[in-house]
């Protein structure tokens, strides 16, 4: 299988840095152990990881039969075998019937609506070093963090353009952007919006208590890949190395009084089928431990950065998305399902038909550029994005566009209380 | 074995919700004076439960409120 | 192939029919057991008859399990005096929690069974408690360290069959305990069908008790209950919907 060239070295790394980074690369005793908590990490009591990773690696996908996928389509509930059917390369030529039973599915839960919101970046420092990511502290980007008044002169941008709903990011750097400076963040998010998600570095369920306490409605980490051998390969140094305290971000959040969490594997870094299944089951066990909460699935697939226009998802097709989102949705039905704008317009158009529930829109992964982006004012100083985006559509074009499908965009719904 | 601590003259127990007047006596004794089998029952007394090795011992005192139960049919 | 058993309290029981032992009379109880094939038993606990010469506990072979209910409680506080009361005549640590607070229907008071399912379950008995089928009902017995959940199908003694049976697969779905259907039952098809539900055991008594020969229908119940196992260790066969699908793929964008 092919596979995708991550490694770039700036010319304006000093030789000292160089060389750690090489070493980081090709020599893995270099690295530290990726399954060992570091130092202030909150460890919890909680099976939710075993049993997510047991039935991932017992998983062979090739077992399945059309006979297997049949009998999945037909059954009033998925269950975890259906689901692992579903998955499989032998669902392949009955993805319109998987599309038919998901429309159904969502149609059942989430009627016609579709949910509009957008991303606001508002820093991208970073102290990690994960190869795929244009924001990887060895990339030579543009940092940026802005300070309390430009992220309210960027809400403001957001707000009068209509929307409601508002994903606040950081690039994952405790140091830079600390939690006090991210709960101020969420303060100001709830004078402009009604629902506001955060995401952003791993933190305690303490931790996770104060955002929530400073405005924050839910959280969303993405594991990137359940692999854990993979992920050492891909996470080289920095916090985000730890994989069991992220795998379990969502429960302290939760722990913490979060409403709701999301997930995600970021598709075409490892096997796309096992991390689809380990993402779904998170939730599923996830769920049965924790009945009240909202739990949504995201599903991006690997996008070309700054500095490295070649990194693409390889076997992810839109086909093998469109499977897998219609796999989640069959067996997470109350599940709420995001699909970002790494996808392109069509894809998003036609999947919101099926399995989506939630679209962004005006989107910048870039850090202070709304007012260029929306109003086609000049910004001086903003920072380099996160990755390049595939669907560019303002909130009026996306919110007439949906409507125009019959379908009901929401801005939101929530009640606070 | 340890000594009973017979005070002597009569008791008043209610066994069973009824009222039953009696020289003062021992759980062993009552139940052998009824015909019940230890191993086939349990005895609460005032809402503790009495163990199986006490029933020598456990003299019955006036007020005592007593139940004495044992297995039936049942859903 | 493995042994197809279940587990309640760290025990192992292969026979998925829980007997029970009410309504009818003594002599038959070894026979009705026999043709069931069961390995646990229900018994209920009253005072003492002096009058009495014969026990059940004669008439039931050793090998089966002992569980006795807390029938006649109307709150946690009663259920709890009654299990204490059945552990002491030395049946072992297995109860099934009953607390029924309205004489009419006989429908189980789920919020005090949550109660008495705690304290029990604190003091090392195995807890299983008989209740309406309400999810969040069954995942505070399940915290409260329930070892199954009993659900019934219809009112107790009433023969009705599965009339709870949306929300009994709700539980088979979602919890993670043996889910043991009690009460209601009146037929082995019903049984049956619980089975193939997914359902752990079936509890019976009064389907079996009023039956004209009742080992025979014992034995009528295992056979069903068995039919209903193996059915759902197969793993049902799809139902053919009727009328046709959508016109437009849905799947047409597709690109890459």
């Amino acid at each position: 299988m092919a596979e995708n060239q991550f490694f770039i070295d700036s010319d304006k790394l000093s030789e000292k840095a160089l060389e750690r980074k090489h070493r980081l690369e090709q020599d893995p005793s270099f690295r530290t152990d990726h399954m060992q908590y570091m130092e202030g990490m909150e460890r919890i009591e909680s099976d939710v990881m075993e049993k997510v990773l047991s039935q991932m690696n017992a998983y062979d996908y090739n077992s399945y039969t059309a006979d297997d996928v049949k009998r999945a389509l037909a059954s009033p509930r998925c269950s975890i075998e259906d689901f692992k059917a579903l998955l499989s390369p032998a669902a392949a030529p009955f993805l319109e019937e998987m599309a038919q039973k998901a429309k159904y599915e969502t149609s059942k839960h989430f009627g016609n609506t579709v949910y509009i919101f957008t991303p606001l970046y508002i820093a991208n420092y970073c102290e990690n070093y994960c190869v795929y990511c244009g924001f990887n502290c060895y990339n030579d980007i543009h940092r940026k963090k802005l300070n309390q008044e430009e992220i309210e002169k960027e809400m403001k941008v957001i707000a009068d353009s209509g929307i409601e709903e508002i994903l606040i990011l950081t690039g994952e750097s405790r140091q830079a952007s600390d939690v006090h400076y991210i709960g101020e963040a969420c303060k100001l998010a709830q004078k402009y919006f009604k629902n506001v998600g955060l995401e952003i570095y791993p933190v305690n369920s303490d931790e996770y208590y104060y955002l929530h306490e400073c405005g924050a409605d839910y959280i969303t980490v993405f594991q990137e890949t359940y692999c854990a051998d993979k992920y050492e390969t891909l996470h080289l140094a920095g916090h985000k190395r730890v994989f069991p305290y992220r795998f379990e971000a969502q429960e302290r959040a939760l722990m913490g009084g979060m409403r709701g969490v999301g997930f995600s594997a970021l598709l075409g870094l490892s096997d796309f089928r096992k991390d689809a299944l380990a993402t779904a089951l998170h939730v599923y066990y996830l769920q049965r431990k924790y009945p009240h909460a909202e739990f949504s699935l995201s599903c991006p697939r690997l996008r070309p950065i700054i500095n490295n226009d070649k990194i693409n998802p390889l076997d992810v097709h839109e086909k093998e998305l469109c499977q897998i989102l219609c796999a989640y949705r069959i067996f997470l039905p109350f599940a709420g399902i995001t699909v970002s704008s790494r996808e392109q317009k069509h894809f998003r158009d036609g999947i919101v038909k099926i399995a989506a529930t939630k679209v962004s829109a005006g989107v910048s992964t870039g850090i202070g550029d709304h007012e260029s982006k929306y109003h086609g004012e000049e910004s001086e100083e903003a920072g380099d994005e996160q990755f390049e985006i595939s669907d560019a559509r303002s909130f009026d074009q996306m919110y007439e566009d949906i409507a125009e499908e019959g379908l009901q965009p929401v801005l939101n719904d929530y009640v606070y209380v | 074995m340890f000594e009973k601590n017979y005070h002597g003259g009569k008791v008043m127990i209610k066994i069973n919700g009824v009222n039953i007047e009696k020289e003062e006596l021992s759980l062993m004794e009552y139940l052998q004076e009824q015909g019940m089998q230890p191993q086939r029952i349990a005895v609460e007394c005032n809402e503790m439960i009495v163990p199986k090795s006490e029933y020598e011992s456990f003299l019955l005192h006036s007020g005592d409120v007593v139940e004495i139960v044992s297995f039936v049919g049942g859903g | 192939m493995n042994k197809d058993t279940f587990t309640l309290g760290g025990k192992e029981f292969s026979s998925r029919f829980i007997l029970g032992s009410g309504k009818y009379s003594l002599d038959l109880i070894k026979a009705a057991v026999e043709n069931a094939g069961a390995e646990i038993i229900t018994l209920a606990v009253r005072r003492t008859n002096t009058k009495a010469t014969e026990n059940i506990l004669d008439y039931i072979p050793d090998h089966v399990t002992l569980l006795p209910n807390t029938s006649g409680a109307r709150d946690a506080k009663e259920a709890v005096r009654i299990a204490r009361m059945a552990r002491e005549i030395g049946c072992g640590d297995f109860v099934k929690v009953e607390i029924m607070k309205d004489s009419k229907y006989l429908l189980p008071d789920n919020a005090e069974t949550i109660k008495a399912t705690q304290m029990l379950a604190d003091e090392g008995f195995i807890v299983l408690p008989y209740m309406y089928p309400d999810l969040n009902v069954a995942r505070d017995l399940q915290n409260a360290g329930a070892a199954a959940v009993m659900p019934l199908a219809s009112p107790i003694g009433s023969n009705k069959g599965l009339a709870t049976k949306e929300f009994i697969q709700i539980l088979i779905d979602e919890i993670d305990l043996p889910i043991i259907v009690d009460a209601g039952i009146g037929k082995p098809s019903e049984a049956c069908e619980a089975m193939e539900m997914g359902a752990a055991a079936i509890m019976s008594n009064t389907a079996i008790a009023t039956a004209k020969d009742i080992p025979a229908m014992a034995g009528a119940f295992k056979l069903a209950i068995e039919a209903g196992r193996a059915a759902y260790l197969a793993g049902l066969g799809r139902v053919l919907e009727r009328g046709a699908s959508a016109s437009d793929p849905l799947t047409g964008f597709l690109r890459d």
